[in-house]
């Protein structure tokens, strides 16, 4: 979490091969006290030690929200990104001690809503376990459409189907099945909220469809995190702590700001919660602005930049912080 | 006619904007008195002419007796209730909302306290507050509920003015609850018994 709260150390207890891409890790207190309860939806940033490298990827923690022993989460492995995900799959094994944040939810579910429909892409299944397992905990009443590719990547599908019954409906993309999202939205009853995660364009597939069918925005919710992506080395210059150092292509700008021992704030580390808004006092050159956060009047006018996820090409940078 | 301009406030305080036909599948719309008129403008923008199959309007004379029942029913809407209070439309509204799919577009005009209420039907019904669209039409009289006794007095025009359940001068502030969907009524004479500034009337 944000500068200042405490940590858990935490040792990993579990590490189950889920399918080809996927990998469940169960964590639990290295005291051996219980972990804070959370809310379906939560995530936690889990801290790497990548070879020297200092990496603090976002998950969302996919365990019953009332499973005080331990936190789950599911990672997939992702090829092409920076490591944090290949470095779970390939170098965290049970009894390893790490680090996580305490849990923060940026994607509630909100309980005035009278029926929760839930919308899932691939490995944005996971905050919808916690959710599910929350609402039937309260009797609520609630809906999961699950999109994956093919039936050995489609993670989970099992459990829930056992678990959920006719409430859980599969569509694979290799049997070209896919949600019939009119249908489905136009006969929900008043009163229904929908949750997505999944890739961006699913996301803006889902809220498109959902306000030209009369859907008031707030009862839209979403939730993607950004992977930092990479790009060009850049010079950074911080007014107050007064600091020059270069970024470099691999890591984020906040992953920068903290290996010169700054603190920084900060909540998701992935363009969505806002927490990390820094003000640009001087911009030579161009931010790359990657977050989904600022307006794109913010953006255009180079005076605000999300550390946790965008960059910069140019002559100069110098940020307030 | 314009819509109502109010004096800036506290965050607190509803403000209304103008009604505009929406996109969904059905219309609902609540008004009271002038409210109507809000609706007629509505229907007479060319893209509303397409809604009138899917629109119900529910409406109740005003308070001052302002009664536009053949305007409404002129429009020639697939649905159109005339009740004689909006407590009387209580049943019918939750019915329609009980009844309904989301798409469903909600539509309030006329007295504050009318808008109000319809609002905290549809949040009840699990609608974020901001789904209703609302304008202002006639009467400012408010609806305000007593934060002594917790009643509710309907129409109120003066401040200070006495609470109609348990008879303390009640000062109407501008802060509004939702939930409520009334103005709140604080006793003015706490600290000086007695002491109670004549009453005028604020709220035309
Ligand atoms: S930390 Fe959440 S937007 Fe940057």
């Amino acid at each position: 979490m944000s500068v200042g709260a405490p940590k858990i150390p935490v040792v990993v207890a579990e590490v189950v091969e889920v399918n080809a891409l996927i990998k469940r890790f169960r964590f639990q207190r290295r005291d051996g006290a219980a972990m804070p309860v959370f809310s379906g939806g939560s995530h936690v940033v889990v801290e790497m030690d990548d070879h020297g490298t200092r990496r603090m990827n976002p998950y969302s923690l996919m365990s019953h929200p009332a499973d005080t022993l331990g936190y789950e989460i599911s990672v997939r492995r992702d090829e092409v990104g920076r490591g944090g995900s290949l470095y779970m799959h390939t170098h965290v094994r049970p009894g390893m001690e790490m680090v996580l944040s305490q849990p923060v939810n940026l994607f509630p579910l909100d309980a005035r809503a009278k029926k929760h429909l839930m919308i899932a892409g691939g490995i944005g299944i996971t905050p919808f376990l916690a959710q599910m397992a929350q609402v039937e905990a309260m009797g609520g009443r609630f809906e999961l459409h699950y999109s994956v590719r093919s039936p050995a990547l489609g993670a989970y599908v099992e459990h829930l189907q056992e678990q959920y019954g006719s409430r859980v409906h599969v569509y694979y993309d290799e049997l070209k099945q896919q949600i019939d999202l009119k249908t489905l939205l136009k006969s929900q009853p008043l009163g229904t909220h929908i949750y997505v995660c999944g890739p961006k364009g699913m996301i803006a597939w889902v809220k498109a469809t959902a306000a030209a069918m009369g859907w008031p925005a707030l009862a839209v919710h979403s939730e993607e995190f950004l992977a930092p992506p990479v790009g060009l080395a850049f010079e950074v210059q911080l007014a107050a702590s007064g600091k020059s150092f270069t970024v470099q292509p691999n890591q984020s700008l906040l992953e920068a700001i903290e290996a010169a021992g700054v603190e920084a704030p900060y909540l998701c580390r992935g363009g969505a919660c806002g927490q990390c808004e820094t003000d640009v006092l001087r911009c030579d050159g161009h931010i790359e602005h990657n977050d989904h956060w600022l307006t794109d009047a913010q953006k255009a006018s180079h005076t605000k930049i999300m550390p946790c996820v965008s960059r910069f090409r140019g002559a100069a940078l110098i940020l307030d912080r | 006619m314009t819509k109502t301009m109010f004096e800036p406030s506290i965050t607190s305080r509803p403000v209304y904007g103008v009604l505009s036909p929406g996109v969904g599948s059905a219309h609902l719309f609540v008004a009271d008195g002038e409210g109507a008129d809000a609706v007629c403008d509505l229907f007479a923008k060319a893209e509303a002419a397409e809604m009138k199959a899917a629109s119900h309007i529910i409406y109740m004379p005003g308070a001052n007796g302002c009664d536009k029942t053949a305007d409404l029913q002129a429009l020639g809407v697939a649905q159109f209730y005339r009740a004689p209070s909006f407590a009387s439309a209580q049943s019918r509204l939750a019915k329609v909302l009980a009844d309904a799919h989301m798409g469903l577009q909600i539509y309030a005009a006329g007295t504050e306290g009318l808008m109000a209420q319809v609002a905290a039907l549809a949040q009840a019904a699990g609608l974020p507050y901001e789904a209703v669209q609302m304008e202002h039409r006639g009467s400012l009289a408010r609806r305000v509920q007593c934060v002594h006794c917790k009643g509710v007095t309907e129409n109120v025009r003066l401040d200070p003015f006495h609470c109609s359940h348990c008879g303390l001068s009640l000062f109407v502030r501008d802060h509004f609850s939702r939930r409520l969907a009334a103005f709140q009524g604080v006793n003015i004479d706490a600290e000086d018994p007695g002491q109670v500034p004549a009453s005028v009337e604020r709220f035309k």
